[in-house]
C-alpha cells in the first residue's frame, strides 16, 4: 500500500465521488485575523470534507498555521465563523475544538518530557474519575499504535524519544480523543523519508475511516503525494483550492507567484583537495541518561568542501553539532581546526578557532527579546566598545550593513522574536558569515523556511564553499544534501556508518545506511 | 510596532495604581473613612510640606537601594530573594567598622564603612550564588533561607558581645561621630545615604544600559542558552550579578546604620529587603522605574502613618495598598504578555512567574 513519495497515487473514480458527496466536516467562513498591522488571514473560506486529506499550502507567513489555530481555538479570529458538520461552533479554546472532534498537532509539542508515552496519552484525555488508569492508557496506546501503524513503546520516557517519535505520540494523543478532523502543522518538517512514508500510510488509513485530515505544508512534492485537494494561501488570502493532482509548477506559481524555484548546484569546478581543516577523531559523548549518543565519530572537512551528514533524526547529529558548537563536552576524542585541539572547548573557544555555528534551533541560538543589532554583535561585543561602553553607533551601522547585505527584512532595533523564521535564520547566518569563518557547522539550515529564503540560505553556503570555507552540513532533507554536499556521511545510532561522494550517492544506498543496514557494496 | 501603546509600561503602571485605588476603597470604607480623602492623605499630603517631603526621601532611601539590588539580579535571571539578609550583613559591618574608626576623619571613615558593608553583603550572597552556578541549586530557596540566619546573627551579636555596655539594651554601641552620615538638609533626617542611593542607581543604570557587561547580563537574563551560545560566560555573569546585588543590599544596611540608627538594632529593617522585591517588580526591573516605585512607596508609607493620625484609620492600610498594588501590577504584566505576544510566539513555552518580568521589560 505504500506509495513512493514522488509518485502521485491514482485515485479511483468511486473514491473521488465519495469525497465530493460527503458534507464538509470542517467549514471556515470569512475568517480574518490581524496581528497589529499584519494581516495574517483575510476573509478565508475553506471546507474540509470527511475522508479527504486537504492540504494547506503556502510560504512561511502565508497564514496557513494561523487559520488552523483559529479553528482549533489557539487563536481567536477577528471575524468569521467555524462550522462543524454544518453547525456553527464557538471555539473559545482548544477544549471546545476537541469536544467537537477537532485535533491538532502543532509544531511545538504539548508533551511532558519526564513522563512515559502512556502517561502523556492519559493526560491528553478528559479524565473520568479520580484514579489515573495507566493500564487503560497503555492499552489504548498499544491499540492506537497497531490500528494506525504508528509504532511506539507506551512505556518509553518521552524525553528519550526523537522529535519524530514525539510527533507520533502527539498524533496518537489526538487520535485517542476520537477526533474526526485532524490538523497537522508541518508534520514532515521533523521526519525522514521513511518516516514520511509511514505517516502518509497512517493518514491514508485515517481518511479511509472517514477522518478529515488538514495537512499544513510548504513542500510541493509531499503535498501532491498525499492530498486529495490543495488550498493555496498567499499573504493571508486564499488563492484557490485545486485538485491534488495539480502540477508542481502550477502549485508553485499559485504559492509564490513565480514559476521557477529551487537551486541547482553548479557542476564541480574543482573538487576540494588537501588536508582537512576540520578534523573529528574518535569522538564520544554521552547523553542525559549517561547513554552514549556519539560513538567513534570520525570525519574531516577540507577547505572549499561541503560535507553533508545524513541520517534519521536522533542518531547523534544534534549532539555532534553541539560538541562542535562548544555546547556539549565530549567524553573522548579530538576536534581539531587547523591543528588546534578544541574538544571540550566552550563556545568562545570554538568561535576563536574559526568555527561559525548555525545550529538547528535557531531561536534558541539568538536572544529573541534583544534587538537584531545586538544579536548581530553578541558574539563579539569586545569589537564594539568605545572605552568602557558599548559603541551604539557602530553597532547600528554594522546592523544596517548586514541587513542590506543579507537581505534581512527587519530594522536594527526590532526584537529578533518579531521576525519571521526566514529572517531569523538570516540574522543567524549574517552573524556567523560576516566573520568569515574558516569552518561552518550548520544544521537544518532551511527547515521551516519558504522557497525564497531556502534558496538564499543555500546559495550563501555555496558561496562560502567557493570562498574556501569548510562546511559541515547536517540536514534531514536528502534533496538538500544531494544538492549541496560534495561528500555525504551517514550517521546511525551515534556512529558514522558510511561515506560516499555525491556522484556515488543514490537514494537506495543512503536509505539502507540510514536504516542501520550495512551497504551491500 | 514594538509595543502596542495601551500596554506601554507607564500606562500599565498608572492603570495598576488606579485599579488598586478602586480595590482598596472597600477596606478604607470599612475602616470608616472616605477613600478619596484617604488617597489624598496617602499620596498627595506627604508632598505638600517640606518636612514630610524630606521624610518621603528618607523612607525611600533603603528601598531605592534594595530595589536596585533586586532588579539587577532579576535582570540577569538570578532570583535573589536574600536582599534582606545581605542588608543585615551590611549593617553588621557598618556597626562594627563604625565603632572602630573614631580616630579617622569622615572622608576615610565613611568610604571604609560603605566598602565594608558592600563586601559583607556580597559575602552573604556568594554561597547561594556559587551553589547555583556550580551545582544548579535553586537560589530562590537558598537566598531566602539565609535571611533568618542573618537576623539570628544580628540578634546573637546584640545579645552577646555587642550588647550596649552602658544601657544593657540589646543594641550595639553607638558608632563614632565621624562614621555617621551627615544630614543633607538642616533639621531633617535626610542623610548622605539618599545621595549614595541615587549615585548607585545612576551607576547601575549606566552599566546595564551602556556597557558590554550590562548587555551580557541582560542577554543572560533573557536567554541563558542563547547567551552561552554567543560565547557569554553565563556562570560568571550570574555570579557577578549576585555579588553586585548583595553589595548594593549591603550598602542599604550601611545607610540605615550610619544615617538613621547610628548603631545596630534588632529592628533595623522592617523587611526592606523584601520590599525591594516589590519595588523592583513595580519598577519593571529598570532603574528609572525602581526610582519611581521606591519614591511612590515611600510616599505611601509616610502618608499612611500620618493618615492614621489624621483620619483615625489603621496605619496598616498603607501596607494593604502596597500589597494590592504589587498584585495588580503583576497581573497587568501577565495580561500584557498574553495580549502583545502573537499566539505562535506564546507556543514556545516560556517559564512562568517572575522570570517573565525580566523578559517583559527588557525588550
Amino acid at each position: 500500500m505504500r506509495q513512493p513519495l514522488r509518485a502521485r497515487p491514482s485515485r479511483t473514480h468511486s473514491r473521488q465521488r465519495a469525497v465530493t458527496d460527503s458534507a464538509p466536516a470542517l467549514e471556515l467562513r470569512g475568517i480574518s485575523k490581524r496581528f497589529g498591522s499584519l494581516v495574517a488571514n483575510d476573509d478565508i473560506d475553506l471546507d474540509v470534507r470527511g475522508g479527504e486529506v486537504h492540504a494547506l499550502l503556502g510560504e512561511n507567513g502565508a497564514g496557513k498555521t494561523t487559520v488552523m489555530r483559529i479553528a482549533y481555538g489557539l487563536t481567536h479570529a477577528d471575524a468569521g465563523e467555524v462550522r462543524i458538520d454544518g453547525r456553527p461552533l464557538t471555539v473559545r479554546s482548544p477544549r471546545d475544538a476537541i469536544e467537537a472532534g477537532i485535533g491538532m498537532v502543532t509544531q511545538h509539542f504539548a508533551l511532558v518530557g519526564p513522563m512515559s508515552v502512556a502517561e502523556n496519552l492519559a493526560l491528553g484525555r478528559r479524565s473520568r474519575g479520580l484514579v489515573l488508569d495507566l493500564a487503560e492508557a497503555r492499552r489504548r496506546a498499544a491499540h492506537a499504535s497497531e490500528r494506525f501503524g504508528i509504532r511506539i513503546d507506551p512505556s518509553a520516557t518521552l524525553a528519550d524519544l526523537s522529535v519524530g517519535q514525539q510527533q507520533r505520540v502527539e498524533i496518537l494523543k489526538a487520535l485517542s480523543r476520537d477526533c474526526r478532523v485532524l490538523i497537522l502543522d508541518e508534520p514532515t518538517a521533523v521526519l525522514v523519508p521513511a518516516e514520511v512514508d509511514a505517516l502518509f500510510a497512517t493518514l491514508r488509513a485515517l481518511v479511509a475511516e472517514g477522518v478529515a485530515v488538514v495537512f499544513i505544508s510548504h513542500k510541493l512534492a509531499e503535498v501532491r503525494a498525499i492530498s486529495d485537494r490543495i488550498s493555496v494561501l498567499r499573504r493571508g488570502t486564499l488563492v484557490g483550492t485545486v485538485p491534488g493532482s495539480t502540477e508542481e509548477r502550477e502549485l508553485a506559481r499559485l504559492m509564490v507567484g513565480r514559476p521557477d524555484f529551487g537551486i541547482e548546484r553548479p557542476p564541480d569546478a574543482r573538487p576540494a583537495a588537501g588536508d582537512s581543516v576540520l578534523t573529528v577523531t574518535d569522538l564520544h559523548a554521552t547523553g542525559t541518561a549517561g547513554l552514549p549518543v556519539l560513538t567513534d565519530v570520525t570525519l574531516g572537512v577540507r577547505a572549499g568542501e561541503i560535507v553533508g551528514i545524513a541520517g534519521v533524526s536522533g542518531n547523534g547529529q544534534t549532539e555532534l553539532v553541539e560538541v562542535l558548537a562548544g555546547m556539549r563536552r565530549p567524553t573522548r576524542g579530538t576536534v581539531r581546526v587547523g591543528g588546534e585541539e578544541l574538544a571540550g572547548g566552550d563556545p568562545r573557544r570554538m568561535m576563536r578557532a574559526g568555527i561559525g555555528r548555525i545550529p538547528e534551533d535557531r531561536h534558541a541560538s539568538l536572544i529573541g527579546d534583544l534587538s537584531v543589532a545586538y544579536n548581530l554583535v553578541l558574539e563579539r561585543l569586545d569589537d564594539f566598545r568605545r572605552g568602557g561602553r558599548i559603541d551604539e553607533p557602530a553597532i547600528h551601522a554594522h546592523a544596517e550593513e548586514l541587513i542590506a547585505r543579507f537581505d534581512i527584512r527587519a530594522r536594527p532595533d526590532d526584537p529578533v522574536a518579531a521576525l519571521s523564521g526566514g529572517n531569523i535564520q538570516k540574522v543567524l547566518l549574517a552573524r556567523v558569515l560576516s566573520r568569515n569563518p574558516r569552518v561552518i557547522v550548520v544544521s537544518q539550515p532551511t527547515r521551516g523556511l519558504d522557497v525564497g529564503a531556502t534558496e538564499y540560505v543555500r546559495s550563501q553556503l555555496l558561496e562560502r564553499r567557493a570562498a574556501g570555507a569548510a562546511v559541515l552540513l547536517v540536514s534531514e532533507d536528502l534533496d538538500e544534501l544531494l544538492a549541496l554536499a560534495d561528500r555525504l556521511i551517514v550517521m546511525y545510532e551515534g556512529r558514522t556508518v558510511g561515506e560516499m561522494t555525491r556522484s556515488e550517492a543514490d537514494l537506495e544506498r543512503l536509505s539502507m545506511l540510514m536504516a542501520g543496514r550495512e551497504a551491500a557494496a | 510596532m514594538r509595543r502596542i501603546s495601551p500596554w506601554s509600561t507607564p500606562v500599565l503602571v498608572v492603570s495598576a495604581v488606579l485599579i488598586t485605588f478602586v480595590i482598596t476603597a472597600g477596606p478604607i470604607l470599612a475602616a470608616g473613612a472616605s477613600p478619596i480623602e484617604a488617597y489624598v492623605a496617602f499620596v498627595v499630603l506627604p508632598l505638600t510640606s517640606q518636612f514630610t517631603l524630606l521624610e518621603v526621601l528618607v523612607t525611600s532611601t533603603p528601598i531605592l537601594l534594595t530595589g536596585a539590588a533586586v532588579a539587577i539580579a532579576f535582570r540577569a535571571g538570578y532570583w535573589n530573594i536574600g536582599a534582606e539578609g545581605q542588608l543585615l550583613l551590611g549593617a553588621i559591618a557598618a556597626a562594627g567598622i563604625g565603632t572602630m574608626v573614631g580616630g579617622l576623619p569622615p572622608i576615610l571613615a565613611l568610604p571604609m564603612m560603605v566598602a565594608g558593608g558592600a563586601v559583607a553583603g556580597a559575602a552573604w550572597a556568594i554561597v547561594p550564588a556559587l551553589l547555583r552556578v556550580r551545582f544548579g541549586i535553586d537560589e530562590v530557596v537558598t537566598t531566602l533561607l539565609l535571611n533568618p540566619v542573618a537576623l539570628l546573627l544580628v540578634n546573637g551579636l546584640l545579645h552577646g558581645p555587642w550588647r550596649d555596655p552602658v544601657t544593657g539594651f540589646p543594641e550595639s554601641p553607638r558608632i563614632a561621630a565621624s562614621a555617621e552620615f551627615p544630614t543633607l538638609v538642616e533639621r531633617s533626617r535626610l542623610h548622605l545615604g539618599f545621595l549614595l542611593a541615587i549615585v548607585v542607581m545612576a551607576a547601575a543604570w549606566y552599566i546595564l544600559a551602556r556597557t558590554p557587561a550590562g548587555l551580557r547580563l541582560r542577554a543572560t537574563g533573557l536567554s541563558p542558552h542563547g547567551a552561552r551560545f554567543a560565547g557569554i560566560n553565563v556562570g560568571a555573569t550570574l555570579l557577578g550579578a549576585a555579588l553586585v546585588s548583595g553589595a548594593i543590599a549591603g550598602i542599604a544596611g550601611v545607610s540605615e546604620v550610619a544615617g538613621i540608627q547610628n548603631r545596630l538594632t534588632g529592628g533595623l529593617s522592617p523587611g526592606y529587603g523584601y520590599t525591594g522585591i516589590v519595588v523592583a517588580t513595580l519598577g519593571t526591573l529598570t532603574m528609572p522605574g525602581v526610582a519611581i516605585a521606591a519614591l511612590f512607596l515611600g510616599d505611601l508609607t509616610v502618608g499612611a502613618s500620618s493618615a492614621a493620625r489624621s483620619l483615625g484609620i489603621p496605619s496598616q492600610l498603607g501596607a494593604v495598598v502596597q500589597g494590592v498594588l504589587l498584585l495588580t501590577t503583576v497581573a497587568l504584566l501577565a495580561v500584557r504578555r498574553h495580549r502583545t505576544r502573537p499566539a505562535d510566539a506564546a507556543g514556545g513555552g516560556r517559564p512562568g512567574g517572575t522570570a517573565d518580568i525580566a523578559a517583559e521589560v527588557s525588550a
